[in-house]
């Protein structure tokens, strides 16, 4: 059709009215370039603090709790059956704590397609002896390679190596709340007594720093057999089988599926970190709604000087139609000019909220609950650079609308005779 | 050569309704043929221009009928009315409305570029022989409001000239004009219609410019008294 005609008649309207469209496109390139600097780096944060937990965290967690057993003796005689029973003050019994068969049960884990890998855990409750002092701890034997290959347990050394604890024998990684408090750096011995009173000096390997202040406090690593040692416990004795999954979302149902299968409890992360997803969601709830609003103040932008323009230019309108353009073809001319206000300042948008991410990008970050990070957290998603151009052609296009119709409807008649 | 109809009205009557019901317009009925140059004289408010916005097919709000080309301008939608202006009718105002972020030439191209009929190129060469055979070739690279008064009407009819319409319509087209350019414009229909046989209707209110033409139709109230 016409298109081409319509282009460069909306061009000149344009270029001589230069100064508004360029500060309506310059309202539509601010609201584009906060919109995604504003999700780049909430989404930034958002995947930092998701990580912090989420990365470390296994997906589903098979353990023993230590509770009462439901099925108490008298439930299964078969004399009482369809009689009630009532049984005050049962006591839990501590000897369910360990996983049994749990070398099975990891051959089965590592033949499952759904599981991306298994590190296998045991916890032991221990004190730290300085002077005359005992500080109460936990000693997590872990299997490093796994631990930080599945759960990033290397990012969180700061100084040492995480596989020291498989090659050092009685060797310990401390958190470092507690090294501080212990007064050790790596290469001094600790000593650790057991619930059972038993003692032993554990090396000092190395030091780390998750984040989070209060396990940093209590929490140390060493290998596996190291804490069987320490607890007396053969070397088939686990009590944590700890899985990561390829999907995530599958996390909760894989969680019951494995309780049914292999009769432990279990625990998928959704469940153990549910606060982190709100929290997620509120911030990017908080960033687009601010994105959003931006963009809708920059549309009534648009749609004032579209206004503008035809208010001033219904001599020109009158003499398009007049000569023959149709009220579609007026339309479009104004759609033409609203789109391109549109275009030109999102795309420009575009560019800025990328350069202001890579600004924020280079921001000095420390913080010492996150030794890993030197700078913010951008994310850079193509998904934001989609929604903003969208956003903004939606918005432009709407801004355009009701002044387009206008303009489209204007009667020439009324026009010249008003002269 | 024979008489071939180029337009023709049929009882047009027109009442504005705002807010008291007038009668404009009364049983209009006559026809132009093809070649003539005719004008259309009358008192102030007589209804001239009310009937020249019709017969352009801008107003719609009439009862009657109007057959340009042999074709009934009624029930028509405005995409369809907009087409039949742009190729058979040239319209001049009294004040010379040029769109004013374009140049002379752009002007004159406009509507040619709309018919679509011919390329770009062409549209251009046609534009500046039309501003050549109206005296104004220099000016077609300037903008549109840096031009004179008559330059401007010069302008505005090599715009109505340059589909070669079946009908070239002017309201008032010398109003606006001292004696001079009202001269040149009335010379230039008067070529118009000799050498190049265009159909011309013109409302004036300068009986010396009516006195001129091939035919006068002459309204009073809203009727025709003499054609
Ligand atoms: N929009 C309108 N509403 C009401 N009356 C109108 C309108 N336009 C024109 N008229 C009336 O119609 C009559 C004819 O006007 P017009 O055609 O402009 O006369 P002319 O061009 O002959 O001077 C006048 O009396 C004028 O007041
Ligand atoms: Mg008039």
């Amino acid at each position: 059709m016409n298109l081409r005609l319509i282009f460069s008649i909306a061009k000149s309207l344009l270029i001589a009215r230069w100064r508004q469209t360029l500060v309506a496109a310059v309202g539509v390139t601010f609201s584009i370039t906060m919109f995604i600097a504003l999700l780049g780096f909430m989404t930034g944060l958002n995947d930092l603090l998701d990580g912090l937990i989420l990365n470390r965290t296994a997906h589903v967690r098979l353990y023993n709790e230590i509770e009462p057993n439901g099925q108490q003796p008298i439930t299964l005689a078969p004399e009482y059956k369809g009689s009630y029973n009532i049984v005050r003050s049962i006591k839990s019994v501590n000897s369910r704590e360990r996983i049994y068969n749990s070398g099975a049960i990891i051959q089965a884990l590592k033949k499952d397609e759904r599981v991306i890998g298994i590190a296998p855990k045991i916890s032991a409750q221990v004190f730290f002896n300085e002077g005359a002092i005992d500080i109460t701890g936990v000693v997590n034997g872990i299997d490093a390679q796994a631990e930080s290959r599945l759960f990033h347990f290397d990012d969180y050394i700061i100084s040492g190596h995480s596989r020291d604890i498989a090659i050092v024998s009685n060797s310990i990684i401390l958190g470092k709340g507690l090294a501080d408090k212990l007064l050790a750096t790596v290469g001094d011995v600790v000593q650790v007594t057991t619930i059972s009173q038993e003692r032993f000096p554990l090396k000092v390997v190395g030091i780390f720093q998750s984040g989070v202040q209060e396990l940093d406090k209590v929490q140390s690593y060493a290998s596996v057999s190291t804490v069987q040692k320490i607890l007396g416990k053969p070397n088939n004795y686990i009590t944590d089988i700890q899985i990561k999954v390829k999907d995530i979302d599958k996390a909760p149902q894989m969680a019951r599926e494995f309780a049914q299968l292999f009769n432990t409890d279990t625990e998928d992360i959704q469940t153990a970190n549910s606060q982190f997803e709100t929290g997620s969601f509120v911030r990017s709830l908080i960033s687009y709604a601010v994105g959003i609003t931006l963009l809708i103040v920059a549309g009534f932008g648009i749609y004032n000087i579209l206004n503008m323009m035809i208010y001033e230019k219904m001599d020109s309108i009158a003499i398009l139609k007049a000569t023959g353009f149709s009220g579609k073809d007026v339309n479009r001319i104004f759609m033409v000019i609203a789109l391109s206000i549109g275009l030109f300042g999102g795309v420009l948008g575009l560019l800025f909220g990328f350069l202001t991410s890579l600004g924020i990008d280079q921001i000095p970050f420390n913080t010492l609950a996150l030794p890993t990070i030197t700078t913010y957290p951008v994310n850079y998603s193509p998904a934001f650079y989609l929604i903003g151009s969208t956003f903004s052609i939606v918005t432009t296009y709407l801004a355009g609308w009701a002044p387009a119709r206008k303009a489209s409807q204007v009667d020439p008649v009324v026009i010249i005779r008003g002269k | 050569m024979s008489k071939v109809v180029s337009l023709q009205a049929k009882q047009i009557n027109k009442r504005f309704h705002d807010p008291v019901t007038i009668h404009v317009l009364k049983d209009v009925t006559f026809s132009i043929n093809s070649g003539e140059f005719v004008s259309v004289v009358g008192k102030s408010g007589c209804g001239k221009s009310t009937l020249l916005y019709i017969l352009s097919t801008m107003d719609t709000d009439y009862e009657g009928d109007l057959i340009i080309g042999g074709e009934s301008m009624r029930n028509r939608t405005d995409q369809q009315l907009a087409h039949v202006r742009n190729e058979k009718i040239g319209f001049v105002f009294q004040f010379h409305y040029l769109l004013s972020e374009f140049t002379v030439l752009q002007n004159v191209m406009l509507p040619g570029l709309k018919l679509g009929k011919f390329p770009e190129e062409h549209v251009r060469e046609q534009a500046l022989d039309k501003l050549d055979q109206l005296g104004i070739k220099k000016l077609a690279d300037k903008s549109a409001t840096q031009i004179s008064g008559g330059e401007k009407q010069r302008v505005s009819i090599a715009r109505a000239l340059i589909n070669n319409p079946s009908i070239i319509m002017c309201d008032e087209p010398t109003g606006n004009l001292d004696k001079v350019n009202g001269q040149i414009v009335f010379d230039i229909f008067k070529e118009l219609t000799e050498q190049f046989h265009q159909t011309l209707l013109v409302v004036t209110h300068d009986p010396d410019f009516a006195s001129k033409t091939d035919r006068i139709i002459e309204m009073e109230d809203g009727r025709i008294i003499k054609q």
